[in-house]
């Protein structure tokens, strides 16, 4: 009797321990329903994403379009991890020397029209991309130089033939910008149809746009991914003024910005509303470059050039800037969470990333007297009128070249005059510019070091042949660790020996968002994991 | 009097065309241009080639005469063309803003009237008593304050009031909503940026007002009605106040003009989709299709009204018609 009533309050105890479970593993469980609101502080140019550049249209109309493969939803902060979204199963595998890929494309896709999805038509969205007709714009073709041929072999087989194994093919394809458009659109309407509509197979289908006001999007019942999205639907509401973004967060008018807000907003945001807000933060795959114009003397030397970084403390200003500025991480040349970047002791190896910034300053001023530079001279240092992290970054910079006896005038000029002046004009000593992308894809992201007449966004003018073969080698490369070992070679001579241009810190992304927003991931970039099939909302 | 407004319109032309050539050259003495910022402005890889075609495509790339040209014969013609950011037809940018520049420029000039004609009375009735100087205060404190920025403490304000009062934080809908779908929405958004706006623009009309009607308190006919045995109050209300009124009139009415174009940071602190917000815009896009419009737009309105306030007081003076 006395057993059976120990084996009772055991059964009992074990239900509620279940029950206990239970209950909390509905609670994490997603929800269905609700609409989601978020607020966007850049403005839409056209829907087209294989011409655009700009997270303010990514933000609003990628939940409306799928692509072949994708940043993994659910591990975005990884670099290196890459799921299926159209095609069928993991990533395929290379074959043929590593030469030829082979996508399989579900079956069970449907274009927000009610046509079906065939590998016909990311064949013509790859096309589109890769080689446009004369007079289209494709914003990211260069991206695909190793590409020989897409075929679609039958309806559910897209190939692609390299001309020669690389690495950058894969993350190139996960760009957030390669919308799958149908190719009947393309072939009746013409190649800048897609520019004000929308077709797409997304989780979500276009409902409306009012321009500087909002896009509205509703789920999609037919989308490919099972269960998804939870949302009803959502709206992307513009608002240009990062104060707006931050007040609407916190009166609860919008739950959730995607770019990112500086620290000091973060502190404020928590301390108005506690526990109703989370936070997610992550390494930004954007940084800001020194650029000093190798054609105007003093920085034709590189004894000058090298001075300019060895003064920058780059250490130090990760620990105060990080406090005011949307910039953290110290790193070189590639982005500081992939396995090709350099590692701290790697890193301190190189000029202007040593240990001792005394002995870091001493060696400027040796190399600054060596080269006879005339320090009484003030010389241009050419900025954009962007407060964060511009303005911030070039303030400190102008602090730590006055460490050594170099003088700058800060011109801080609109985004319009500041590009002129960049990429045309040339009329500074020394230039912020900045290398920000999407898809974390070392290969690409470094082609910002290369001669200026291979790379068409190099603007410190310098040509170096050695830099563009240690490029093609380790394009051309199959293996990783070898790779590796050509990226430290080529990077140690962009930062250091030769001192062409140099990285400042890499950004810090910085997402506070109403705590009820669930299933969203932080990525490394803004333009990343913007499906929105995941996120649902705890209400 | 036909003669005199058939000069008023001929004077119109050169006016316009002054102002078309000014916007015209001086947005392109402006460095950089639509495509470099479309292409390259988010730091991503920019292909030389698609800014190339991005340029032929929008034809910023022929000569200055030529783009000159389609502009005046567009405009012209009515047809503003497109945007060179979004693609869409400008008419469509401007008439979405429109409506929302409307009803802020109606209820701010509806609040500054509200406010100033009252206080300029009083004032200028009371004057040199604490009542006076307590509206002189209000009303330089008006000129003095920026909108924009009265408009962050009304937000700030708002969300620690009610976050203080309720638990949670409340600010003005930043989506717009006509009147005529929900009146409380829409209102609850407008009200405070017609505040802050008006409140700036009857400080003005509050002044205004106030030394209008002291100069006609000291007219002769304005004595001789007093000296009559009239009762104060009919003085002003019936003599004085209409006379004193003309100056007050134009003042609003030019507020009003400029208020349809000039809420440029108040729409943005509002996040108001307004015509000054898209003025911004198109500025710092360098969307020269679309600053364009909204200069001759915004100077056409000026003209118009202009024109207006001169015939009205040629009407009501007949010297100026016979000058």
């Amino acid at each position: 009797m006395k057993a059976m009533r120990w084996k009772t309050v055991i059964a009992l105890a074990l239900i509620a321990v279940f029950a206990i479970f239970a209950a909390g593993s509905a609670s994490a469980a997603p929800k269905k329903g609700g609409v989601l609101k978020f607020v966007v502080g850049s403005k839409i140019p056209s829907y087209d994403a294989h011409v655009e550049t700009t997270f303010g249209m990514i933000h609003p109309i990628r939940p409306f379009y799928s692509l072949l493969i994708r940043v993994n939803p659910n591990n975005p902060s990884s670099p290196t991890d890459f799921v299926c979204d159209v095609c069928e199963g993991s990533i395929p595998t290379p074959t043929e020397e590593s030469t030829k890929y082979t996508f399989k494309i579900r079956d069970n896709i449907w274009f927000h029209d009610g046509q079906k999805l065939t590998a016909a038509d990311v064949k013509a969205t790859y096309d589109k991309i890769i080689s446009p007709p004369k007079g289209v714009v494709s914003a990211r073709k260069a991206f695909y130089t190793m590409v020989e041929s897409v075929t679609a072999p039958d309806k559910n087989t897209l190939v692609f033939k390299l001309k020669y194994p690389s690495g950058a093919f894969v993350p190139a394809l996960a760009s957030p910008f390669n919308f799958i458009y149908r190719k009947a659109d393309l072939d009746k309407h013409g190649y800048t149809w897609h520019k004000k509509n929308v077709n797409g197979t997304g989780a979500f289908r276009f409902v409306q746009h009012k321009p500087g006001a909002f896009v509205e999007g509703k789920r999609y019942a037919k989308y490919h991914h099972k269960g998804k999205p939870y949302l009803d639907g959502f709206r992307a509401i513009s608002a240009p003024k990062m104060s707006i973004r931050l007040q609407a967060i916190r009166g609860g008018r919008a739950s959730i910005e995607f770019r990112g807000f500086p620290p000091k907003a973060r502190d404020d945001l928590k301390k108005a509303l506690g526990g109703k807000l989370k936070v997610q933060e992550s390494d930004w795959n954007c940084n800001l470059m020194i650029t000093p114009n190798s054609k105007r003397a003093p920085f034709n030397d590189a004894r000058v050039r090298r001075a300019l970084t060895l003064a920058v403390d780059r250490w130090g200003g990760s620990k105060y800037l990080s406090r005011i500025a949307i910039v953290k991480t110290v790193g070189g040349i590639v982005f500081p969470k992939h396995p090709f970047a350099a590692t701290k002791a790697e890193l301190q190896k190189i000029a202007g990333y040593w240990p001792d910034i005394n002995k870091s300053r001493a060696e400027a001023k040796r190399l600054l007297k060596a080269a006879g530079v005339d320090l009484s001279k003030t010389y241009i240092f050419n900025n954009r009128g962007v407060d964060q992290p511009y303005r911030v970054v070039g303030t400190w910079l102008i602090d730590q070249w006055r460490k050594v006896g170099l003088k700058f005038k800060q011109e801080v000029k609109p985004s319009p005059a500041f590009y002129d002046s960049l990429r045309k004009k040339k009329d500074w000593h020394v230039s912020i510019d900045f290398n920000c992308q999407s898809v974390i894809n070392p290969l690409v992201d470094v082609s910002k070091f290369l001669s200026n007449d291979v790379s068409g966004s190099q603007h410190a003018q310098y040509q170096d042949r050695t830099m563009d073969k240690l490029y093609d080698q380790m394009n051309r490369e199959a293996d990783p660790a070898k790779q590796r070992e050509i990226m430290r070679k080529y990077e140690k001579r962009a930062l250091d020996t030769m001192a062409h241009q140099f990285v400042t810190l890499w950004w810090y992304k910085i997402n506070p968002h109403r705590s009820d927003v669930k299933g969203w991931k932080i990525a490394p970039s803004h333009y990343l994991n913007q499906s929105l099939d995941q996120v649902w909302l705890d209400q | 009097m036909y003669k005199y407004i058939l000069k008023r319109i001929l004077l119109m032309i050169p006016t316009i065309v002054g102002a078309a050539v000014i916007v015209f050259f001086l947005l392109r003495a402006i460095p950089g241009d639509v495509c470099e910022l479309r292409m390259a402005g988010s730091g991503l890889y920019a292909d030389p080639e698609a800014i190339k075609i991005c340029q032929q495509n929008l034809g910023i790339d022929q000569p200055l005469y030529i783009q000159f040209f389609d502009f005046v014969w567009g405009f012209m013609t009515f047809d503003l063309g497109e945007s060179m950011w979004t693609g869409k037809s400008i008419t469509e940018e401007i008439g979405l803003r429109f409506e929302l520049s409307l009803q802020v420029a109606i209820m701010a000039t509806l609040t500054a009237t509200v406010i100033a004609i009252p206080l300029g009375t009083i004032s200028a009735i009371k004057q040199d008593t604490w009542v006076d100087y307590v509206v002189r205060i209000f009303s330089i404190a008006g000129i003095a304050m920026p909108s924009f920025w009265l408009g962050i403490l009304i937000i700030l304000g708002l969300l620690i009031a009610t976050q203080k009062v309720t638990g949670t934080p409340w600010m003005p809908p930043i989506e717009y909503t006509p009147i005529w779908v929900d009146p409380f929405a829409n209102l609850s958004q407008l009200v405070w940026p017609a505040m802050a706006t008006g409140y700036r623009y009857s400080a003005v009309a509050t002044r205004m007002t106030r030394s209008a009607l002291l100069e006609v308190l000291r007219e002769d006919y304005v004595r001789t009605a007093r000296a009559k045995g009239l009762f104060e109050k009919l003085i002003i209300n019936r003599h004085a106040l209409k006379n004193a009124m003309l100056p007050v009139t134009t003042v609003i009415g030019l507020e009003f003009a400029f208020l349809m174009g000039g809420l440029v940071v108040t729409e943005q602190v509002f996040n108001l989709n307004g015509l000054g917000k898209l003025f911004v815009e198109s500025v710092l896009n360098s969307d020269y299709t679309v600053t364009q419009s909204l200069v001759m737009l915004v100077a056409v309105v000026f003209i118009l009204t202009n024109f207006v306030i001169d015939i009205l007081y040629a009407w009501l003076d007949p010297r100026i018609r016979y000058a």
